[in-house]
């Protein structure tokens, strides 16, 4: 994308003696693919390898002991018959629909509240971040499963309000809603990156719609949302895939089963239970690229459709 | 909360600059100063306490974690819990999983470091053919879920006789795959001036001498960055050692802490705590040091948590 200036200005500086040029060119390319050659090797033998073969095992049957024996399209067409695999994708979509935006729209609150010159806003910045470092480790996930327990004190604070939810963690019309908030709760990555959006726009432009009359609604849908809608965009699409990724918290949580109900069973860690321990290798293989094609038709649509909302203005880079 | 956001609104009609404190009264603006900070302390107590709950339910005999109180400190405070978590689980004392944690870490930074500051190096700065169309299949990598690999990979590390060993959770840091580093490194090295690396060519540097002692000195803020994240990562994560260990001699915190909550369930609540606080001590310790690094870091990096 961007590489294009340096090419252009070294082709430029280094065009006047020929011989030197072509010699330093066949130099430069040797130099590139040693340096390269990490990445390189990494690409090829944990990326596109492991890509290419899991997709041959999608089409097979394979359970890591016997030769994968070829089974066509099976894997894919009992995908949609298995009634978990259909519960996975339920349970993941709606944590993906409903805990993303809240999460983006958490932390898009919270950045235009710390959005001002004012004392101490360096400590709340790194207090909102702090979930966001701890919020996908083991640790957390298990703090989350006492607070959110049976008389525990999201309960206990609750039923204090005459609110009772009949639990969270062995209820499983509320595991979700308590999934939502582990993930809502970690809205200070995505804070820190609309903070640093919010700083680039020009204050001129605020400053300008006050003397039009514009009220504090109208500033934010004239002028924040357009001018922050690149940083909106880059939130929302990573968020959104890593949402779809969730593992680790969901594995704790409902002890490596997906329950109850199977109202935890994430598709990771269905895939998981297939893949490690009913050693469905071939299932799991399926499992992963309709993974893949469900987040690439994603980041397509995203990217079509961000032509209509997301503005790059010419100055701001 | 949008009317504090946005600093101009009560700016009288003049041409004056948007935060003139002359334009606002002095109480007025102490009155709007004051409720922003109870507004955003009452905000940062919700979000941290859970953090505060863990720590102080840690401290907390057994009976009173579960039990019907909310109240956050105990009277009766005491060190049992991280007693009994120290001293570990099967056999293995916790310390044992904390240097496993440690190799790991240490590892994954040293690894990550050293590969994605070279690969970045090639993206940035050298000009060869294939060059754009390996970038944009490193950008590719940073979109891809990562469990469409685990399981070919698993089942070449389990047919090299690697399973259990700490390879499979290693190499990958050796060889840049991490395309988020190599990104952040390639991003900032492009911010660098180009006149710098073409002068030391002019004075006959190749490109070892111009990566060693011009670029990675200038590189040091992305470097400390990745470093940190890499380190943090490492420490966190749960799939790779799910996959890859057996032995509880080798595993690090959080699957320690797995095997803790099994075997232990809500008999012993107090330690399980008391563990998840020691595992998550360093990155606490990291982020208390580091704080600045890592928020600057990710709103001019764009990393995730």
């Amino acid at each position: 994308m961007t590489q294009t200036p340096t090419l252009s200005r070294r082709s430029q500086s280094s065009a006047p003696s020929q011989p030197r040029t072509s010699r330093r060119r066949g130099a430069d390319a040797r130099a590139g693919y040693t340096f390269l050659l990490p990445w390189l090797l990494g690409f090829i033998a944990l990326t596109v390898g492991p890509m290419i073969s899991s997709l041959y095992l999608s089409f097979t049957n394979y359970n890591l002991f016997d030769p994968p024996k070829w089974i066509g399209l099976d894997n894919y067409a009992t995908l949609f018959q298995d009634e978990r695999f259909l519960q996975s994708v339920g349970v993941t979509l709606s944590y993906v629909v409903f805990g993303t935006p809240l999460k983006l729209a958490a932390a898009l609150a919270i950045a235009m509240l710390l959005n001002s010159k004012r004392k101490g806003q360096g400590f709340y910045r790194s207090a909102f971040y702090a979930p966001s470092l701890i919020g996908a480790s083991v640790s957390i996930a298990i703090v989350w499963k006492a607070m959110f327990g049976d008389s525990g004190p999201v309960d206990e604070g609750l039923s204090f309000f005459g609110i009772n939810l009949g639990g969270w963690v062995g209820n499983p019309s509320m595991t979700m809603p308590m999934m939502i908030l582990l993930t809502v709760w970690q809205f200070g990555a995505p804070m820190v990156i609309f903070l640093a959006g919010l700083k680039q726009i020009p204050a001129d432009l605020y400053e300008a719609a006050s003397m039009d009359g514009a009220g504090p609604v109208r500033k934010f849908f004239n002028i924040t949302w357009p001018m922050l809608s690149p940083v909106i965009f880059f939130n929302l699409l990573m968020e959104t895939i890593h949402a779809f990724q969730i593992f680790a918290s969901a594995y704790i949580i409902s002890n490596g089963e997906g329950g109850p109900a199977g109202s935890t069973l994430f598709y990771t860690l269905y895939l998981y239970l297939r893949g490690f321990s009913d050693f469905r290798m071939g299932y799991a293989s399926a499992m992963a690229w309709l993974l893949v094609i469900v987040v690439g038709i994603i980041t397509l649509i995203f990217f079509k459709t961000s032509k209509s909302w997301v503005h790059y203005s010419g100055d701001s880079k | 909360m949008t009317t504090m956001a946005t600093p101009t609104q009560s700016t009288p009609s003049t041409a004056a600059p948007a935060y003139n404190p002359k334009s606002e009264s002095g109480t007025a603006k102490r009155i709007k100063s004051i409720i922003f900070h109870i507004v955003a302390l009452a905000l940062v107590g919700v979000v941290l306490y859970p953090a505060l709950w863990m720590v102080a339910s840690s401290f907390k005999p057994n009976s009173e974690i579960g039990g019907s109180t909310t109240q956050l400190w105990s009277n009766n405070f005491s060190f049992d819990n991280f007693v009994t978590a120290m001293d570990g689980i099967g056999g293995v004392s916790t310390l044992t999983f904390f240097t496993n944690s440690l190799i790991l870490a240490v590892g994954a930074v040293v690894g990550t470091v050293l590969s994605a500051s070279i690969s970045a190096y090639a993206f940035a700065r050298i000009n060869f053919p294939g060059r754009g169309l390996f970038f944009g299949m490193m950008i590719a990598t940073l979109l891809l879920p990562f469990h469409v690999v685990i399981i070919p990979q698993y089942i070449v590390f389990q047919q090299l006789g690697l399973v259990d060993t700490y390879v499979p959770l290693l190499i990958g840091k050796f060889l840049a795959a991490d395309a988020f580093f190599v990104f952040l490194m390639v991003q900032f090295m492009r911010g660098l001036p180009a006149e710098l690396d073409e002068a030391a060519r002019i004075d006959g540097a190749g490109h070892v001498r111009i990566f060693g002692s011009i670029m990675l000195p200038l590189m040091k803020p992305a470097l400390i960055s990745t470093s940190i994240f890499s380190f943090i990562w490492s420490w966190n994560d749960f799939l790779g050692p799910l996959l890859y260990l057996n032995t509880p001699e080798k595993y690090p915190l959080p699957l320690a802490l797995r095997l803790f909550v099994d075997q232990t369930q809500s008999s012993d609540y107090g330690a399980m705590i008391a563990m998840s606080v020691l595992a998550l001590l360093p990155v606490l310790v990291f982020f208390l040091v580091f704080q600045r690094y890592i928020v600057e870091g990710v709103s001019t990096q764009g990393l995730k948590g």
